[in-house]
């Protein structure tokens, strides 16, 4: 039964790890990518993790697999953060579908100094 | 046990084609930040790989792997961003 629940997780980890590379290709815009990318992979990530605690339930295992968990879960947000700031302040070129565009509209990437 | 290999190899297998998929775009990405996303999924992707060995293994010093690659893969992807935006000013 364990077996069986650990496995499934795996394959459902992989799985989500496919579509945020699927995201990431077929998306059209820097930030719609970044967003596909960053939550679904930190799910399977998490969801892989999981799956190899249950499997290998020993101290050292999950306390690793926590470490790296908890890890992803931190830097990821961070990352995509810094990477989209500097998408939208580089005025990158969005969707043709998007509706609302908080950035000032003379000389995109001009609200303020980069710091 | 055949359950637990089976689904092993077919997460590795995924998680290859993922990467393959993740790199069409860093070859095509029209802009810098399109390719530096596709890095840090690509460092993403590492971590899952080296997280479904030590479960097929039991090693644990590529549990310590996977969280160096991690935070290279964190570092680089910063360091990246601070550069575009160094560029643009």
């Amino acid at each position: 039964m364990i077996e069986w629940f650990s496995s499934g997780l795996f394959v459902a980890g992989a799985t989500l790890a496919l579509l945020a590379s699927i995201g990431v290709l077929r998306m059209p815009d820097v930030l719609t990518r970044m967003q596909a990318s960053t939550k679904a992979s930190t799910l399977g990530l998490g969801s892989l993790l999981l799956g190899l605690a249950i499997r290998h339930p020993e101290l050292s295992f999950v306390i690793r697999a926590a470490s790296i968990s908890a890890f992803m879960l931190l830097t990821t947000a961070v990352s995509a953060h810094v990477i989209a700031r500097a998408a939208a302040r580089g005025g990158a070129p969005l969707w043709e579908g998007t509706i609302v565009d908080d950035r000032p509209p003379t000389g995109r990437g001009a609200d303020g100094p980069p710091s | 046990m055949p359950v637990t290999i089976a689904s092993l190899a077919l997460a590795l297998a995924i998680l290859a084609v993922a990467a393959g998929v993740t790199f069409i775009r860093l070859v095509k990405g029209p802009t810098l930040p399109d390719r530096v996303i596709a890095i840090d999924l690509i460092g993403v992707l590492m971590v899952c790989i080296l997280v479904v060995t030590a479960a097929a293994t039991a090693q644990q010093a590529l549990l310590d792997v996977a969280m160096v690659v991690a935070l290279i893969s964190f570092v680089g992807t910063v360091a990246y961003a601070r550069y575009i935006e160094r560029s643009q000013s």
